[in-house]
């Protein structure tokens, strides 16, 4: 059953404060990720505090770096259900788990970001293992 | 500051561990709790001997995520040999 919407609330404008786009139905997801091209990280968001708590900060970091996703968007599970199960259909290999965030490049995954590697984790370094996966996948070859 | 919702829990409480048993089982998922009937983990997926070693069952899960085949498991105290997180592992 999901939290009081105004629980949540907060953890919503974390992400969209940092330039994120909510995806809240199933027709938002299929614009944003069918036939998705360029570079997007999808952002699973939690109420977890044990590692969503250090998700969003983590991501808010790494999306000072250089080298960054064209899109961010995020669906929030637990929340919005429909949104959310459709969003995990466009990265079907990968079992659910939130938070977690993929990186795509033209409708592929290139990353994942499971749970169980924020977990315990100061937002600095999940910002750095962003930043590094973002410098792989999403840099320009020369 | 980020917003946290659950302070004041078991020390490994929301966690992914990996749970090897004394009788040589390997049980993977997000540990909640535990108390008098054991370790509660949530979650959970369980090594198949036959499908694989335990090793690659791990490295598995750690790349794809957790085949969840129960929500909730109680492990008796007694028989739990090792909790180990998996983001702490070497793979």
């Amino acid at each position: 059953m999901p939290y009081n919407p105004t629980l949540v609330a907060p953890m919503r404008e974390e992400m969209t404060r940092m330039g994120a786009k909510e995806l809240t139905t199933v027709q938002e997801v299929d614009a944003a990720l069918g036939d998705q091209e360029g570079t997007m990280l999808v952002f699973v968001n939690s109420v977890c505090g044990c590692a969503a708590g250090n998700a969003r900060p983590g991501l808010r970091l790494a999306l000072a770096h250089g080298v960054k996703p064209q899109q961010v968007v995020t669906v929030f599970a637990g929340q919005d259900l429909e949104a959310t199960a459709r969003a995990r259909q466009y990265f079907s290999e990968y079992q659910p788990s939130s938070p977690s965030m993929a990186l795509l490049r033209d409708g592929e995954v290139v990353h994942f970001v499971h749970r169980h590697q924020i977990e315990g984790r100061a937002p600095q370094a999940v910002a750095a293992d962003l930043t590094s996966a973002f410098d792989k996948h999403f840099g320009v070859a020369v | 500051m980020s917003h946290v919702f659950h302070p004041g829990h078991h020390a490994l409480h929301g966690i992914t561990v990996v749970l090897d048993t004394t009788s040589g089982e390997t049980y993977l998922g997000r540990f909640d709790s535990e108390d008098e009937r054991g370790v509660h983990l949530l979650d959970v997926g369980r090594h198949d001997a036959e499908a694989g070693s335990r090793e690659d069952y791990i490295r598995r899960s750690a790349k794809f995520g957790i085949r969840v085949e129960q929500k909730h498991v109680v492990l008796p105290k007694g028989s739990v040999a090792r909790v180990t997180p998996l983001g702490e592992l070497q793979l």
